[in-house]
């Protein structure tokens, strides 16, 4: 079914979003910086490497067990730069917000963007307010934009991975799609479970002060690890095969998971990181992640081959292989 | 909460692919009724670690697949009503019925809303007094008891504006449906384990003696999986044919006499169209008279265009074990997840959708 209209499939960070991207954003916004399709832009402004990138928080409901929209919005930029391996310096915050939205809640989530800022030694220095007519969006939307700055002689891409790497995961998947899903009407089922929901620079930067040789990082949100990984896969022109045991998944996520027919590998993240690590350094950063407190669940989940070029292989519990595909269209609700 | 990872024990998982080896010594074909085991062999690779003479196939098991193209249209034009909230489980949303989904309605603009259970829908026709709240009943007896309660919970709340469109279906009348079709020769059943929770393991005992066929209650897990297949086997090389649960801790001879006992009350069996298969008298589940008031197929007078099968679609022959999705010409090419043309690429449980996510051959690893 070819779609003449924008459906929710093409918000899921999976096959559709892809399609969108390719054949009409980038068809009318091309140049080589956005081409990288990385989840930030690296520029070059009079000798300075600086890292710059955006994004749109439409989370509902807008406060979950773990955190709230504020809080995403500050941790979701902060992460995306710090993927860039630099160091988160200013955000901007814009609010669209629904007529009739409580004053009370709106300080409640200014105040976790205080608190998450203030963790992440990020600045809000610029914003915007919208407010629109009842029923023309859905309580509120914030978006925000960011720069960090990134040291000389650091080169890290999701196209950088190289045949005999480690791939290193930072802790357990699934928390943040979770636990989201847990607080939505007519769905609520108990569970201790908490968004994952974290700045993940320091952890970076306690990677970075130990390796050189970190090729790739990437925070698996939307999509999920799944996604990610094939993402990095088809950047790099290279194949990545991971252990179905060595993915932790907290006990409670699976669970959930089975119950609604998700596969975590899918669900999205929003305080985990994947980073893709010379074989020589896996171990070292590894220690280094675990002494983080966002790091301390950390494994090597896998590693990279040569081929099947593109391509991303699961090894399950029994000792077989199969391909792990990007998300294709399946609609879960909104979860950041 | 330790059963998801006894349930994926390698030592035990090799154990019982071993005892396969030993004893199996018969070509054999056996067909998984249930779309939530199609997806399970095919994630967790289990047919890699079969011996070559046994083979698997998938069944008519996945009730979004199996749903006719003339329900789904029907579905569309009650949901597209003047003053109709249509509610539908997020399966159906994007199944293609003859000329459009629900998904391309609703972003046309006609109120479709997901529920997770029918008692949201319920809140649902509460919350819109003024409004019609249909309810798109799909699915077999796991679900069809809560759908039942959601009628009694309206009728003993005086919800007067809450219906159901009920395409509701019995797995074992399908069952009997593809043994009398004679198109596939088979060995054995694993039979689906949520079905089995509320009707037991009473309902295939026809099929065990009267087509002398062996038939495995099975769980989800791989490890549950490998045993029922270990069972079946052992069955096959021994000449018998009867009905085992290797699901013991969720199904019992009996199933659950409650969730029976108030689908009995609400519904009566009434032939029903299966993709595919075509009409299979008392298959279906429809609305005692005393219920009808809240049967939306009686209360809306809509007219629905002629149905139209989508060309080249093999779902029919996949869905009767007797095409691979593989076989299909449209398999992976102009039929895939986010451009499927056969609903069993759609559903989250169809053979295609489980093929297309987790069967693709790998060489060389």
């Amino acid at each position: 079914m070819n779609h003449d209209k924008i459906i929710l499939a093409h918000g899921s960070g999976g096959k559709l979003s892809n399609d969108l991207l390719k054949n009409i954003f980038l068809k009318d916004f091309t140049n080589p910086i956005l081409e990288k399709l990385d989840d930030m832009a690296i520029l070059n402004l009079n000798g300075v490497k600086v890292a710059f990138t955006t994004d749109s928080y439409v989370v509902n409901p807008i406060f979950f067990n773990g955190g709230d929209i504020g809080k995403l919005a500050i941790c979701g930029t902060v992460n995306d730069l710090s993927m860039s391996g630099a160091v988160p310096k200013y955000i901007s915050a814009a609010f669209v917000i629904e007529e009739g939205f409580p004053v009370d809640d709106l300080k409640k989530i200014t105040g976790s963007m205080r608190k998450a800022a203030e963790e992440a030694g990020v600045e809000i220095v610029t914003g915007d307010t919208k407010v629109v007519e009842k029923g023309s969006a859905d309580k509120i939307f914030i978006n925000t934009a960011g720069i960090g700055l990134i040291e000389s002689g650091i080169d890290i891409s999701g196209s950088n991975a190289k045949v005999g790497d480690r791939v290193i995961l930072s802790g357990t998947i699934g928390d943040h799609g979770i636990a989201i899903m847990s607080r939505r009407e007519g769905l609520e089922f108990k569970t201790g479970l908490k968004s994952d929901c974290a700045p993940l620079n320091q952890l970076v930067q306690d990677m970075l002060q130990v390796s050189e040789k970190i090729r790739c990082l990437r925070d698996p949100t939307r999509g999920g690890l799944a996604t990610i990984l094939n993402e990095i896969a088809k950047q790099s022109g290279v194949s990545i095969c991971i252990k179905e045991e060595k993915i932790p998944v907290k006990e409670g996520v699976g669970g959930a998971c089975e119950m609604l027919g998700f596969d975590p590998l899918y669900v999205a993240n929003e305080g985990k990181l994947i980073a893709v690590v010379d074989s020589i350094d896996a171990e070292k950063v590894l220690k280094a992640m675990k002494k983080n407190k966002y790091g301390k669940d950390s494994q090597i989940i896998g590693e990279i081959a040569e081929s099947p070029k593109g391509k991303v292989l699961l090894k399950t519990f029994l000792g077989t292989r199969r391909i792990i595909d990007v998300l294709v269209g399946e609609q879960l609700p909104r979860i950041c | 909460m330790r059963y998801l990872s006894e349930y994926r024990d390698p030592t035990i998982a090799k154990k019982l692919i071993e005892d396969i080896k030993k004893i199996s010594k018969k070509p054999v074909k056996f067909m998984e009724v249930c779309g939530t085991h199609t997806v399970s062999i095919s994630k967790n690779g289990i047919r890699q670690v079969l011996p070559e003479n046994i083979s698997l196939l998938s069944g008519p098991g996945c009730p979004v697949c199996v749903t006719a193209n003339g329900d789904i249209d029907k579905a569309i034009a009650i949901a597209e009503a003047p003053g109709v909230i249509f509610t539908t489980f997020g399966d159906m949303m994007k199944v293609p019925g003859s000329y459009s989904s629900l998904s391309e309605k609703s972003a046309d603009g006609a109120d479709i809303r997901v529920v997770y259970s029918t008692l949201d829908a319920l809140k649902i026709a509460k919350n819109n007094p003024d409004k019609k709240v249909v309810f798109f009943a799909v699915g077999f007896e796991t679900t069809a008891p809560t759908i039942a309660l959601s009628i009694l919970e309206a009728e003993r709340q005086g919800i007067k504006n809450y219906f159901i469109y009920s395409v509701h279906k019995m797995v074992p009348p399908a069952m009997a449906a593809l043994l009398n079709l004679g198109e596939v020769k088979l060995d054995g059943f694993i039979c689906p384990g949520h079905v089995s929770a509320i009707i037991g393991s009473k309902p295939y005992e026809f099929i065990a003696r009267d087509h002398k066929i062996s038939c495995v209650i099975a769980g989800f897990e791989p490890i549950d999986i490998l045993q029922s297949i270990s069972m079946l086997v052992k069955q096959v090389e021994n000449g018998e044919a009867k009905v085992e649960i290797g699901y013991k801790r969720g199904v019992s001879s009996l199933g659950n006499t409650k969730a029976q006992e108030v689908m009995k009350k609400v519904f009566e069996a009434c032939d029903a169209e299966w993709r595919g298969i075509g009409v299979i008298p008392e298959s279906g589940l429809s609305l005692r008279t005393n219920f009808e008031g809240f049967d939306a197929s009686k209360i809306f007078d809509v007219d629905v265009p002629p149905t139209k099968e989508h060309l080249g679609c093999s779902c029919g022959e996949i869905l009767r074990g007797v095409k691979l999705p593989y076989d299909c010409k449209l398999f992976g090419k102009a039929c895939t997840p986010e451009n499927p043309i056969g609903p069993c690429m759609v559903s989250t449980e169809g053979s295609c959708a489980a093929y297309y996510r987790y069967g693709e051959v790998v060489d060389g690893v």
